[in-house]
């Protein structure tokens, strides 16, 4: 039992993070239908800014809470940053073409990020600093850290208030609406072109914030992080419902705590398989995902 | 008409001879470049990058340190010594070709390389086809010189690092209950882990659990939560040294106490720069030890240490010793062949016997495996996570 529930910790603490990524790719697919592939690059990208950041910060400022507030903070304003200039670079310039060639370019994107990642901050695993020192809290005969609990909380958070945007904000109302019907939005004198580019920084951010919640608890970093990443949240995103901001953590926490079970209580050898398993069987059987359906509103 | 024709025959056939020409005087050329200058080329491939780059790289020093020594010292039958080096990323099918490219476009006499042993199993058959010499410095899992009789090892087998491990297991840290967490895409890993639980049941332990994970995979809290719930007082992880620093960092979170113990795998000054104080006071098995007192191998320490200092290692590890070693013993074998020819030199790499090299006296058996000691070592980290291996025993064939 007391195994069974520091599993269950595990398995959350793991979804957590998919649904975080899940969600930049559900944001971006309901606005444009665009699967950005290059997503998981992103949360890569996040992690190494990060990487970066906590050398340059760490240390300077009173705590070491406050210390990973700013790192996390500027990383993500240079995710989000990242994430407008690829739409506009890559995706803009293509936006009226059939979803085919976006679905390619995005392929291309995510290879691009992935090698001059390889390029710039070289092919081996760095070491994330250690940004809040590791306390253990005992819970009965369960054991948590300080930064499982920080992860957990800080994803929390995040995703409540990218909910508030959404849906109490005016510029959170035109995103909705450009996800129900660009052109109508268009003609109701909506700038589409700054949601969607919104969307595409919103999303970055919370890949970003992803990217070093995750180095917060495993310090281990590589430029090719984000390709498994990815995949699954892009998995834990179909299996809540594409374009369902709901659906994306719901699955998020879902696909997290099937790997967990699946190693620890079956073969670990399956755990990416189970993945994928998932994947196939909600595409037979329900492919608009567990929260997907038609009137469910989109952002 | 004729005339026309002609004249665009003329204009045809011209520039197609003037390329012919060409095609064969740089193929000439490329020929002469190959043999007949004052050079023998060898290969070396190895994972310069990616998640097991310390291995290529500390190879690849020590294979440079013995090829600058050679050289020095006259070089071989009259020429020198020149190594070429290409990157494989740690990953097999880049090894595969990597290998290809130094036997059939650098024309290499011998390849030195790998050290993981997927990476050198997948390299071999395209040395062993081409008939081109190949030495692993590092490679322990015994079916990669079973490849062909052109594969050789400079460097122990794992069912004898299984043996020493489970030996140390029993008789020094009197453990009776181990788990095994082994790396199921890693030949070396599997291969280790079998040898080590056939000697430790062998011995009357038990394993209470044999659980895997994947290479590259970074969280292991599933598989150490499985493992903490079956109570042991020990867990053997024979993986590499990426996985293991983390893993290892994950169990001490989930409040597991007990020694982690290892293989070669875990050599790296990545390691505790990776897994920190999580590892004090685990045990891994090795190919050789800094604190040896012999003399070639304080001399080897110093030359290495002053060759590379300033840079992130240079403390030599296993790799890097067995690197020189593999490169001295190539010396050898071509010296001893008076010859660079690949199947003269594979005769004489097959007779080599009491080599000493600094990894100790090496004599390659009848399946081109080198019979060695091994050594224990434990990881001691202290507050700052400047970290080194204390030699703990030694144990022989």
């Amino acid at each position: 039992m007391e195994s069974f529930l520091q599993q269950l910790i595990n398995g959350i603490s793991l979804g957590s993070i998919y649904a975080l990524v899940a969600l930049g790719y559900t944001m971006v697919y309901g606005v444009l239908r665009l699967i950005n592939f290059a997503h998981g690059d992103v949360y890569m990208l996040g992690a190494y800014f990060g990487y970066y950041l906590s050398r340059a910060v760490q240390g300077k400022t009173p705590s070491h809470i406050l210390d990973a507030a700013v790192v996390m903070l500027l990383s993500m304003i240079g995710c989000a940053l990242v994430g407008m200039v690829m739409e506009r670079l890559a995706y803009r310039p293509v936006r009226k073409a059939s979803r085919l060639t976006l679905l390619i370019i995005a392929i291309g994107v995510s290879l691009l990020i992935e090698n001059a990642g390889q390029l710039f901050f070289g092919a081996d695993p760095k070491f994330f600093p250690q940004l809040i020192p590791e306390t253990h809290v005992q819970m009965g005969g369960l054991m948590v850290t300080n930064q499982q609990l920080i992860v957990l909380f800080t994803a929390l958070a995040l995703m409540i208030l990218l909910n508030l945007f959404i849906y109490r904000s005016r510029t959170g109302k035109a995103m909705r609406a450009v996800s129900f019907n660009l052109d109508a939005a268009k003609l109701m004198g909506i700038n589409t072109d700054r949601i969607i580019a919104l969307t595409f920084a919103l999303g970055s951010a919370l890949a970003a914030a992803g990217g070093i919640l995750v180095s917060i608890n495993i310090p281990g970093i590589d430029p090719l992080m984000g390709v498994m990443t990815g995949l699954k949240a892009f998995v834990a995103a179909v299996l809540g419902g594409i374009g369902n901001i709901f659906g994306a953590v719901l699955g998020g926490l879902i696909l997290g705590l099937a790997e967990v079970m699946v190693a620890g209580y079956g073969s670990s050898t399956y755990r990416d398989a189970i993945a994928f398993l998932i994947l196939i069987v909600i595409l037979l059987f329900k492919p608009s995902g567990i929260l997907g359906k038609g009137q469910v509103e989109k952002v | 008409m004729f005339l026309s024709n002609m004249k665009s025959l003329r204009t045809g056939i011209i520039p197609v001879l003037a390329m012919v020409l060409l095609a064969g005087l740089s193929a000439c050329n490329k020929k002469d470049a190959g043999s007949a200058d004052n050079e023998i080329l060898i290969g070396h491939y190895g994972s310069l990058t990616g998640a097991t780059a310390t291995f290529g790289q500390s190879a690849q020093k020590g294979i440079e340190m013995a090829v600058d020594a050679i050289n020095a010292s006259g070089g071989v039958l009259g020429k020198k010594l020149k190594v070429l080096v290409e990157d494989d990323q740690g990953n097999p099918i880049e090894a595969q070709t990597a290998v290809t490219k130094l036997i059939n476009k650098d024309r290499v006499v011998a390849v030195l390389g790998e050290i993981a042993s997927s990476n050198s199993l997948a390299a071999a058959p395209v040395a062993q086809q081409n008939r081109i010499p190949m030495i692993s410095p590092g490679s322990t899992n015994p079916k990669v010189t079973a490849v062909g009789d052109y594969i050789f090892r400079v460097c122990f087998i794992d069912p004898f690092q299984g043996l020493v491990m489970a030996k140390f297991a029993t008789n020094t840290l009197k453990l009776k209950n181990v788990a095994v967490l082994r790396d199921i895409k890693s030949d070396y890993s599997v291969g280790l882990a079998n040898f080590f639980v056939e000697n430790f049941t062998k011995m009357g332990g038990t394993i209470v659990t044999d659980i895997s994970y994947s290479q590259g995979d970074k969280d292991f809290t599933a598989q150490l939560t499985a493992i903490k719930a079956k109570n042991p007082d020990g867990i053997f992880v024979p993986g590499y040294y990426t996985e293991v620093g983390l893993l290892a960092r994950q169990a001490r979170k989930l409040g597991i106490k007990v020694t982690l113990l290892g293989g070669d795998g875990w050599d790296s000054s990545k390691l505790w720069e990776i897994g920190g104080d999580a590892l004090n006071g685990c045990y891994y098995s090795n190919h050789y030890s800094v604190d040896d007192p012999s003399p070639i191998l304080q001399k080897f320490v110093a030359d290495y240490k002053a060759k590379y200092k300033g840079t992130s290692d240079s403390i030599p590890d296993a790799m890097a010793a067995l690197g020189y070693d593999a490169a001295l013993i190539l010396a050898d074998a071509m010296k001893r062949a008076n010859s660079t020819r690949p199947d003269s030199v594979r005769d004489a790499l097959a007779q080599t016997k009491g080599f000493m090299g600094v990894t100790g006296n090496t004599t390659l058996d009848e399946n081109r495996n080198a019979v060695k000691p091994a050594v224990v070592l434990e990881v001691v980290v202290d507050a700052k996570g400047n970290g080194k291996n204390v030699f703990k025993e030694t144990v022989s064939p």
